[in-house]
């Protein structure tokens, strides 16, 4: 009966992806975990920062800092673009390849030059085949544990390439994690540094808790200290998305295996009935020639 | 004794400390500051080295900072920094370590060689090398 055993040893092949799919589930929901406190634990220190920012962003002139003021000509485009490093995470880096890409040929079209630097294999690897510039890529990085030297070092390399003048205008596309369901790819214009905004949201919340607004004593000058913090609200920023990104790509992963499982025991339940079916089958025609036989015999 | 003053102390990965203190010394750039309950709302940012606070019950506690920025503000100060560790959480190890690499990699005089972050990495070693040395000779 070659069906039979066919069909039997596709179920065990089938029973064995699942355990595989299952364990990835798994292993993706205990490293969402992780991901997750480490972003929550960031929370604080991006509020402050944003706080402080705000607080003294009001205080010193507009255009201290080349990194706030806007080019008059932007002819060189930097794109961060967030992956992950490995696959099966359904199509958590299919979309933020698609959102780079459209992102990219917007543009392009402009007739702007477009370089990116990459974190994760996935959009390494999309770029090389793409034959696109590639200035920087980090692997092993999004997934893992995140250190904030990672961010700084990275970003620090093309804030120094932005005053250069290498690049006009330097965006991260990452994966926002808005909820276990939803983790849609978004992109952000890190410089020029959009900071009248940041700063005037955290000035009203600062004003709604405290009803009033301090006076600060600056030390050194507040220009000083700006330019000191934009920097690092870069860092901070390009922090974020990392650990967004990270959060995301194990939620998506997390799903993507789920439904795989589901699909396994799915594909489980109607390869059995097959199977049965086929060994009924098998028994009703040995019985139909023994009593055939025995018919023959008497008669 | 004045009021308490809520001191934190907040690093991208954690909360370091979070609790009411008597008093709070901090390296600001332009020299050392202390900051009382009811100080003036203040802004400055910090160099390499440790922070020091008696708590509520008049306990002293070491911190170490890694530079960033101090804003105090009447009645808490918070304290942004990039890497920040209680003195009895140094890693006593890693920092020797640390402080070796740098005064090779200063030593080595390549040319890529990165002095400002070589020299900055050297400092933050030797900051922590010294508390943690400090406090296990006050202890003996």
């Amino acid at each position: 009966m070659a069906s039979l055993k066919e069909v039997k040893s596709k179920i065990t092949g089938v029973k064995k992806t699942k355990q595989i799919t299952k364990a990835m589930n798994m292993v993706a929901a205990s490293k969402l975990r992780g991901a997750q406190t480490a972003m929550e634990s960031f929370h604080p220190y991006a509020e402050k920062f944003a706080e402080v920012l705000g607080n003294i962003a009001g205080k010193a002139g507009d255009d201290v800092s080349p990194l706030l003021i806007d080019r008059e000509e932007v002819k060189n485009v930097h794109i961060v673009l967030l992956t992950s490093d490995r696959g099966l995470c359904g199509g958590f880096n299919t979309n933020l390849i698609e959102a780079a890409e459209a992102f990219m040929e917007e543009k392009v079209s402009a007739g702007l030059n477009v370089s990116f630097t990459n974190f994760g294999k996935k959009g390494r690897n999309w770029c090389r085949k793409e034959k696109l510039t590639i200035v920087d890529e980090y692997l092993n990085v999004v997934g893992g544990k995140i250190g904030f030297n990672v961010a700084a070092t990275s970003a620090q390399k093309f804030i120094d390439a932005f005053l250069k003048g290498e690049y006009d205008e330097v965006y991260v596309v990452f994966s926002r994690f808005v909820s276990m369901a939803s983790q849609p790819p978004f992109v952000q214009q890190l410089l020029p540094i959009p900071v009248i905004e940041a700063a005037g949201e955290a000035q009203e919340t600062v004003e709604e808790e405290k009803g009033y607004m301090p006076e600060h004593i600056c030390e050194p000058s507040p220009d000083e200290l700006l330019n000191a913090m934009l920097p690092r609200n870069v860092y901070v920023q390009l922090f974020n998305a990392l650990l967004e990104t990270t959060t995301s790509e194990h939620a998506s992963r997390m799903r993507a295996m789920d439904n795989a499982t589901k699909a396994c025991d799915d594909m489980i339940e109607s390869l059995t009935l097959a199977y049965n079916k086929a060994r009924q089958a098998a028994i009703t025609m040995e019985l139909m020639d023994i009593v055939g036989g025995a018919e023959a015999l008497r008669g | 004794m004045a009021e308490n003053i809520q001191l934190e102390i907040v690093t991208p990965e954690k909360y370091v400390v979070s609790e009411p203190a008597q008093i709070v010394m901090a390296p600001g750039t332009l020299g050392e500051f202390g900051v009382l309950s009811g100080h003036t709302p203040f802004l400055t940012s910090l160099q390499v080295g440790k922070v020091h606070y008696k708590d509520a019950s008049g306990k002293e506690h070491f911190v170490f900072v890694s530079g960033g920025f101090a804003e105090a503000l009447p009645d808490r100060v918070t304290i942004l920094a990039e890497s920040a560790e209680r003195e009895e959480d140094i890693d006593y190890q890693r920092a020797k370590a640390a402080y070796d690499r740098a005064q090779e990699r200063l030593a080595s005089q390549k040319d890529d060689l990165d002095f400002a972050r070589a020299q900055s990495a050297l400092q933050r070693a030797l900051v922590r090398l010294n508390m943690v040395q400090g406090s296990s000779s006050a202890s003996h």
